[in-house]
């Protein structure tokens, strides 16, 4: 694999997460991410439209006048998140139940766009589509562990079998309530920038502007 | 005094640039702060030459507070014992019982000093864990990021245990302040930086992470599961303030405290004395206060006019609304907090007005949540600094006029 494959392949996993250093994708990442097993769906869906998405329109980047890319970038990406979520009714009709509306929301899911936008469409086919595996592994791998995180705290299980046996089945585990409600998904989310940060000092951005620390020992 | 001064300096050069316990330096300073006032002279202008500071401040507070303390360790070992001896228990077989029993202090409901010791059982586990969860995480932040640990978080402790019912389980009680110390305070910056009550956003975790524990379904009357029924609040919701007299509650027992609820919630009387020094010494703002009591006024005296058929809380009158559940105790000590309030006077106004209008509609529209001021006022913590901003361009925008 050349030395751009693998880039394309790998950055965007943990040095260029869309979720945690762009901060795109959080609508579905707080939707989705109450349990483990639709989360897994929903990342395979977004895997799918991005690495497809990616190559289609790389394909005809040549051709595409530059004043209607968008609208037929979001065609070939609307068409393509239609042929998955039939996909999800016909072999996954629980999940796809569960997941409602946010499969077909990935059409707004700035992670496919801003790749078409800003990569496929000056990359040539086979690139485009291993940004897009890449991204939607970067996506994946955050929503799993949001999901996890979320699903193991939330209700002691994990993809439905039983990790921390609950108080109401006679265990010993007290759920946190708060882990099935939206705004948990943001503190995991929050939490794991602050980590990934923390290890990975480079992605931190530069503050606006700073307030000028001084230590009171240091003042006088 | 003076060997523990002497002991504090010869321990001194340890702890500061170069010694070996440099890394914790962030302890001997609290400890040194706590005891003496900081020996530093500033050498440069400006000279303020006035003698409140952050440990003033805060000192006052929890001066304010004790009322509250003491009625809420008096009126948990009330309830407890009174509900005792209306079932015919006996006394309560866990540590608490043991302890009592061998000083030979009774379960006697009438008795002010067996059911002050009874409800100081209940409450200093509470306030210990509390200090213990949240002082581990207020030294880590310091030493890390070389600030010190302040005087802050002797309020938001006893504050945010004082809002917990006293039956709350004490990993719950760590996991809240832990919440609220890191989430909401430390990761903006520490005490003066946070936008959110750090006491107020780890009590309103609790609520949503462990509603059976925390919410206003069933009374927490220690030591007895036995005693199930609603705080006054949840029965309003139902069948109004007729169901809440019916129950045997009066409006001076609400007033005066002696009501089951929150450990330090309960007490109107005791809530309004604390907020009187408060503001007298200047620590609170009196126009949030009044921003609050008549933005609660007026929206349910508007309730009331409106009026409605299948609600009952609509009927509920303004005094009710003040004394019953945390209203009096979050308007005097959370909704006043200096650093997440707002800082203009005509802001503060706006700020309390807004506080009180989201409580009453809270309580009243909003069938699910029995209570609205915690929320009500973390939600006018994240208005509060557009509220300054908004009142400091309308004065700039006045100003500019007047001199054009």
């Amino acid at each position: 694999m050349s030395s751009a494959a693998k880039h394309a392949l790998i950055d965007p996993i943990v040095d260029e997460n869309p979720v945690t250093l762009q901060v795109l994708g959080i609508c579905s990442a707080l939707a989705v991410t109450t349990s483990l097993l639709p989360s897994l769906y929903m990342c395979l869906a977004l895997t799918m439209v991005a690495s497809l998405s990616n190559a289609a329109v790389s394909a005809i980047r040549k051709v595409l006048p530059s004043s209607i890319r968008i609208i037929v970038q979001m065609t070939i990406i609307a068409s393509l998140v239609i042929v998955v979520d039939e996909s999800l009714k016909a072999f996954a009709f629980e999940t796809s139940r569960e997941l409602s509306v946010f499969v077909g929301l990935i059409i707004t899911n700035c992670i496919v766009l801003g790749r078409t936008e800003s990569f496929a469409s000056k990359n040539p086919v086979g690139l485009s589509f291993l940004d897009g595996i890449g991204n939607g592994l970067g996506y994946s791998l955050i929503l799993i562990l949001v999901a996890s995180t979320r699903e193991l705290l939330g209700s002691g299980t994990l993809l439905g079998y039983t990790i921390l046996p609950t108080l109401a089945e006679g265990g010993w585990y007290n759920p946190n309530g708060m882990m099935l409600l939206p705004p948990s998904a943001f503190f995991v989310i929050g939490l794991i920038i602050w980590g990934l940060r923390t290890w990975k000092a480079e992605q931190v951005e530069q503050p606006e502007f700073r307030i000028h620390e001084v230590h009171r020992t240091e003042a006088f | 005094m003076r060997p523990l001064r002497k002991l504090l300096d010869r321990l001194g050069p340890h702890f500061s640039q170069g010694g070996r316990l440099h890394s914790y330096q962030a302890i001997y300073e609290m400890v040194d702060t706590l005891l003496y006032s900081p020996p530093d002279v500033s050498r440069h202008q400006p000279h303020v030459r006035d003698a409140i500071d952050l440990k003033r401040v805060m000192g006052l507070v929890v001066i304010g507070v004790a009322p509250c303390a003491l009625v809420a360790m008096w009126n948990t070992g009330y309830q407890a014992n009174l509900a005792m001896q209306e079932l015919g228990l006996p006394a309560p077989a866990d540590w608490r019982g043991s302890l009592m029993a061998a000083l030979s202090i009774g379960h006697d409901p009438d008795h002010v000093g067996a059911a002050m010791f009874y409800g100081l059982l209940y409450f200093l586990p509470v306030y210990a864990v509390t200090i213990l969860a949240g002082g581990f995480w207020e030294v880590l932040f310091a030493g890390i990021r070389n600030h010190e640990v302040n005087e802050g978080f002797f309020v938001t402790s006893i504050l945010y245990a004082l809002t917990l019912p006293a039956t709350t389980p004490l990993w719950q009680v760590a996991i809240g302040i832990s919440f609220g110390v890191v989430i909401a305070k430390e990761i903006f910056g520490g005490t003066g930086k946070n936008w959110m009550n750090p006491a107020l956003a780890g009590r309103a975790f609790l609520y949503f992470a462990y509603p059976v524990e925390m919410s206003g379904e069933s009374v927490w009357v220690p030591p007895v599961d036995v005693v199930t029924g609603a705080t006054p609040l949840a029965i309003g919701a139902e069948r109004g303030v007729a169901g809440i007299v019916e129950q045997g509650v009066t409006w001076m027992d609400a007033f005066l405290g002696g009501i089951q609820g929150s450990l330090g919630e309960t007490s109107a009387l005791a809530c309004l004395v604390g907020g009187a020094f408060i503001m007298y010494t200047g620590v609170a703002s009196w126009r949030i206060i009044a921003g609050v009591m008549l933005g609660m006024a007026a929206t349910a005296t508007l309730f009331n006019a409106i009026g409605s058929d299948t609600n009952p809380m609509y009927a509920m009158p303004w005094y009710w609304h003040l004394v019953l559940g945390g209203f009096a105790f979050g308007t005097v000590f959370m909704a006043t907090d200096p650093v997440t309030a707002c800082v203009t006077n005509l802001g503060r106004w706006i700020f309390g007005l807004l506080v009180g209008l989201l409580t009453v509609v809270i309580r009243v529209v909003n069938i699910a949540f029995p209570e609205g001021i915690m929320l009500a006022i973390l939600f006018a913590n994240i208005f509060a600094p557009t509220i300054d901003h908004l009142v400091m361009q309308a004065n700039i925008g006045r100003r500019l006029r007047r001199s054009a």
